[in-house]
């Protein structure tokens, strides 16, 4: 559909991106106090999320009544689908600087400790005894001795469950454009629920590590790396669920048609990210 | 709809989704973000003035060279390119507004906060972040309270970045008049949407590293110390992936503006413009790969400082062909000089300069003895203020009467102009000699061999400061100018020039239809 006829599509003011400033700035001066060491912090910190919570239900809202209302043209929704687009690319990037991270310690600086390249006296003088290896807490034993995650049992389960949750998710896409309805509801359901199922045995993942294994965010870089990389992408597994929970609410509400759903695949999108980033993970983190 | 006009009093400004206010809120935040980080620097320059300790503590002084340069790059020069964007892409291309204008409003509003934040540290105990902008570890984890806000207000800098790129990038691609092809673009736009994509695609790595400063210092992660496996040199590999293509976010939209200026005022066609184009590309792509020209003192392998140094003087030569278009564009042109035109020019010639010393400092074995000089000073100086600041003035006043609908004082902008660029060179040049004489940066005192020239610098900042009071005097009183025309200038090309001065509120509410289009580009 040409949009060239059509008259351009300007939204109406709006009070939420202030309002989400003011949660912002609450957010990070309660956070950066609490760090500090003052207890209050704390809560202005929640004070800030709570803000935060409030002004996207408000401005999701709004877009979703828009959107039902029948106010978007096809200009609209490919502004969208694009700014969904570079989104990810720049979640993309973000998780680009922690891998960057990782492999700069295992092949550049973790070698260079233990005396490669021409770091012979580094590892004589400074760090005398140390042999390069990974997984490494480092020529300081940072944390104490500990032991690594193997990449099977849990992390391989929750591969599984992962790359599951990205077929039934399409599968849910193919059902909203044919129009089945129950089809939709039941494997987008089923799409949350394993990527809260994720969520959960990941959790069990990280006690088991901090009880049993000694491995904890502190375990010098393999700590670090490993800690910081699955967490985020915990992070990200769990905003996309909750994300997949409310489009499912939004489908038994009876939104989206089969020609009309960003909505729908923007979270598609999201899911399908987040199940790219840990098939890295399990590649570089667990496995090799 | 299309149809609605502007909100009464304060509310128009904190609920806009207008490009237009959002624009000009954009222009203010970084003029007003200008005179901060320059009353910054002019207490540098001030304590520089003669060698000893005399009006400031060397603790201040380091809180001032790291806020002076975090103010400078995320405040005032990248919000001023994006103000233009604003301002200008939508009536360029033939859009109404935005693509995603609820968007824009939030990233704007976002930086205050950031701002505010980080403005706020001055008075914390233990003072302002004073490690310099580049916050290396283990130096920037002595920072007092300090600490955790400079980490977040980076933060916040970097979503509203990521969102206003992410905004302009989708404008352009899909807001473009029907018969607007991409390689009929102009070059402001052009150039925007390459800067566009640097920004959503280092600004995130941006916010990796410092996430791994706040968690050395506060969670006990070991990314940055050496007893952990870590490597305080990696924050910089890091950093400096994010720092380079940074370096090009502040110039490309500065190559933009030039390309606009130079053909309006020389009356011809800009000369090879898909040349540009393929050059502006080029310089994106290799800013990716040259970012340890920033470290060569701090231990590399020798095959990385040789590719290293390689690819940072291949960027020379896609920088030459712009410098070679522009010179084409004015040869037997008609050339008139007003200020739009003089600001340009002498873009044109300085950053050259700037260029130039850029290309001596990717010299490995030169660079280990300019390393941390004020050569590095001078250098990075003439392409950020002759260069990108001069292009902001040029962009300024060259579309000051279709903003305002008024001409701007004229011998006033040209006071401006030559005053502003007697200034620039008094205060910069001599910095290349103090640097190859071996007088170190970030350094509050210094050997008495260097006062006559450090005293040069520090009278010629001052005087530059002062110039650009000039620049609010012709704000304020641009209002009282001549009514402008539509076309403003004699030969200008694009569509904002087929819009009434001042543009209305909405410029265009149904697509330009195509003949307009034609008549504004052939």
């Amino acid at each position: 559909m040409s949009h060239a006829d059509e008259r351009y599509y300007v939204p109406h003011d709006s009070h939420w991106p202030i309002v989400g400033s003011i949660g912002l700035l609450f957010l990070m001066v309660g956070v950066s106090t609490w760090l500090n060491g003052a207890d209050l912090g704390f809560w202005v910190m929640m004070g800030g999320v709570a803000v935060i919570v409030t002004m996207m239900i408000g401005w999701f809202g709004a877009v979703i009544g828009e959107s039902q209302g029948g106010l978007y043209n096809a200009q609209v929704d490919k502004s969208f689908r694009m700014g969904m687009f570079w989104f990810i690319f720049s979640e993309v990037m973000f998780f680009c600087a922690f891998f960057g991270a990782l492999f700069y310690a295992r092949n550049m600086s973790i070698p260079w400790l233990g005396g490669e390249s021409n770091n012979f006296f580094t590892n004589l003088l400074l760090w005398n005894g140390y042999e390069s290896a990974w997984p490494t807490n480092g020529p300081g034993e940072v944390g104490g001795d500990f032991e690594t995650m193997g990449p099977f049992g849990l992390p391989l389960i929750n591969t599984a469950i992962l790359l599951t949750s990205s077929v039934t998710v399409t599968i849910a896409h193919h059902a909203l454009i044919a129009g089945q309805r129950k089809i939709l509801s039941t494997f987008l359901a089923l799409t949350f629920l394993l990527g809260f199922i994720f969520v959960y045995l990941q959790a069990v993942e990280y006690i088991h590590a901090y009880q049993d294994l000694n491995l904890k965010l502190t375990s010098g870089i393999y700590g670090s790396t490993f800690f910081m990389l699955t967490g985020f992408h915990g992070m990200h597994v769990t905003i996309g669920a909750i994300m997949l929970f409310i489009i499912w609410l939004r489908v038994v509400k009876g939104h989206f048609t089969p020609q009309s759903h960003f909505g729908f695949e923007a979270v598609a999108w999201y899911w399908h990210f987040v199940d790219v980033v840990w098939v890295g993970l399990y590649v570089f983190v667990y496995w090799m | 709809m299309a149809d609605h006009g502007p909100d009464k009093g304060i509310k128009r400004w904190l609920y806009t989704t207008n490009h237009k206010d959002i624009g000009t809120m954009y222009l203010i935040f970084s003029l007003v973000m200008f005179f901060i980080g320059g009353s910054m620097a002019l207490v540098i320059r001030t304590e520089l003035m003669q060698p000893g300790l005399q009006f400031v503590h060397p603790e201040f002084f380091n809180q001032m060279t790291t806020m002076h340069a975090l103010i400078m790059v995320f405040g005032a020069v990248m919000p001023a390119f994006v103000g233009l964007a604003n301002w200008m892409i939508p009536m360029m291309i033939g859009a109404p507004d935005m693509a995603l204008p609820r968007m824009n409003n939030w990233s704007f509003w976002i930086l205050p906060v950031a701002f505010g934040i980080l403005l706020s540290t001055l008075f914390m105990p233990g003072g302002a972040p004073a490690s310099g902008w580049t916050m290396y570890p283990p130096l920037v984890l002595q920072t007092g309270d300090a600490f955790p806000f400079l980490i977040f207000s980076v933060h916040l800098m970097g979503i509203s970045s990521i969102m206003g790129a992410i905004n302009i990038i989708v404008t352009i691609l899909n807001m473009r008049a029907p018969d607007m092809w991409l390689l009929k673009m102009p070059m402001f736009v052009w150039t925007w949407l390459i800067t566009a994509y640097l920004l959503i695609a280092v600004m995130p790595v941006l916010a990796g590293a410092v996430t791994m400063l706040l968690t050395d210092q506060f969670f006990g992660t070991s990314f940055f110390l050496a007893a952990g496996g870590g490597d305080p040199v990696m924050f910089q590999h890091i950093f400096w992936f994010f720092g380079h293509p940074e370096v090009y976010i502040m110039i490309l939209p500065a190559f933009g503006v030039v390309s606009e200026i130079i053909p309006t005022f020389s009356r011809k066609p800009l000369f090879g413009h898909d040349s540009m184009v393929y050059a502006a590309s080029c310089i994106a792509f290799l800013s990716f790969i040259v970012w340890a020209h920033h470290m060569f003192t701090v231990g590399m392998p020798l095959s990385g400082q040789l590719f290293f140094m390689f690819a940072t003087m291949l960027i020379a030569v896609p920088t030459g062909v712009k410098i070679f278009n522009w010179i084409g564009t004015m040869w037997r042109g008609s050339l008139t000089f007003e200020t739009p035109m003089l600001f340009a020019l002498a873009f044109v010639f300085l950053f050259t300069i700037g260029g130039f010393s850029g290309v001596m400092l990717a010299m490995v074995p030169a660079d280990i003895q300019y390393h941390d000089s004020y050569f590095v000073v001078a250098h990075f100086h003439y392409v950020l203020v002759p260069g990108s600041i001069f292009s902001l003035f040029a962009a300024a006043y060259y579309w000051l009467p279709k903003w305002t609908g008024h001409m701007y004082n004229e011998t006033a902008g040209k006071l401006h102009f030559w005053l502003s660029t007697f200034f620039v060179n008094l205060t910069f040049f001599p910095m290349h000699f103090l640097g190859l004489a071996g007088m170190p940066r970030r350094i509050p005192d210094y050997s008495t061999q260097f006062a006559d020239f450090n005293w040069m610098a520090s009278v010629g900042a001052i005087g530059f400061g002062l110039s650009q009071l000039i620049f609010v005097y012709v704000l304020l009183t641009c209002k009282k100018g001549a009514k402008a025309t539509d076309r403003v200038w004699e030969a200008p090309k694009g569509l904002e020039w087929t819009v009434p001065s001042p543009a209305p509120y909405h410029t265009f509410d149904t697509p330009p239809v195509k003949r307009v289009a034609q008549e504004a580009f052939e």
